[in-house]
């Protein structure tokens, strides 16, 4: 009965998940192009020049928005990570497993364009003093080692186990991240996007900023929503194979 | 025109970055997009193929 019971558990989440997510994918895809077009639009053809970084300001609109989503995109795994661990959710290791390839993305764009931001306004496209720069490459890393874990290990549920504990380890980077323009004041400058009370950047920076934003949002739940439906369907294929053979 | 593609003489910098942008989007769309169709055609024809000897619970 117990063993039944898991069984019917197990199969009917991913069913159920299978269902809604057909729903959303037409949505959340034509949202993020609908936004990113227009994020584009007004970053590039409506946006002044910066008066002391002149044009360079627009790599802002491309830069800002992938480092967010590389640790946006990390805290939700190390999310799905803990609840996996905790209350063994079924499709928390193929939200999570799902997430990791796009978070790595993410954070690879965040590097390279904050490189060819950092050049012409700092003077140099990389330093190893700058505590930033150093604890988003280790980000870059912990994403690599993640995605290599999860291939290493032939056994689903054990490689799910190692790969979340890994997952909740790597977590300590993100405070590090974020606070690293803090505790050490070097190349990078602080977070400044957001300021209660004003003071922070220009509405006219700001607004294509967040519409930049929330356009790669939606299309990593788009491409994340694909890739865990790529992932269910992976695992029915090869209990199918199981079936099959036996 | 010609002006909007020289950003201000940072165009070395600022179309680069948004090249690499659209290149690695772009790239995950299109793998996301043909992994899950290859995914979802394969469990089509498994199940084709399973179900005619085990119709299974």
């Amino acid at each position: 009965m117990a063993v039944s019971m898991t069984r019917i558990t197990v199969l009917a989440n991913p069913k159920r998940f299978l269902d809604y997510s057909s729903v959303l994918l037409p949505w959340t895809g034509g949202l993020a192009f609908v936004l990113l077009a227009v994020g584009l639009y007004w970053a590039l053809f409506e946006t002044p020049p910066d008066y002391q970084q002149h044009e360079t300001v627009k790599i802002m609109f491309v830069h800002v928005p992938a480092a967010w989503m590389g640790i946006f995109v990390y805290s939700l795994i190390a999310g799905a990570s803990l609840g996996g661990l905790v209350f063994r959710h079924p499709l928390s290791d193929v939200a999570a497993k799902s997430a990791a390839p796009l978070g790595a993305a993410f954070t690879a764009l965040a590097l390279v364009t904050g490189s060819l931001w950092g050049r012409p306004t700092w003077g140099t496209y990389w330093q190893w003093g700058d505590a930033r720069l150093v604890s988003e490459l280790l980000l870059l890393f912990i994403y690599f080692g993640y995605i290599a874990l999860w291939n290493a290990i032939d056994d689903p549920t054990r490689a799910a186990k190692a790969a979340a504990v890994l997952a909740l380890v790597g977590a300590a980077d993100l405070p590090i991240i974020h606070f690293s323009v803090e505790w050490w004041n070097t190349l990078h400058q602080p977070n400044n996007t957001l300021v209660l009370g004003g003071g922070g950047i220009d509405p006219a920076f700001l607004w294509p900023l967040l519409i930049m934003a929330l356009g790669y949002t939606v299309l990593f739940v788009w491409l994340w929503l694909l890739r865990m439906r790529t992932e269910i369907f992976e695992r029915r294929a090869r209990a199918l194979m199981m079936a099959k053979g036996a | 025109m010609a002006d909007f593609f020289a950003m201000g003489g940072y165009a070395g910098y600022v179309w680069p970055a948004y090249a690499a942008s659209l290149l690695v989007l772009v790239t995950a769309i299109v793998t996301a997009l043909h992994g899950h169709a290859k995914a979802r055609e394969n469990v089509r024809r498994l199940e084709l193929e399973v179900g005619e000897d085990d119709k299974g619970p």
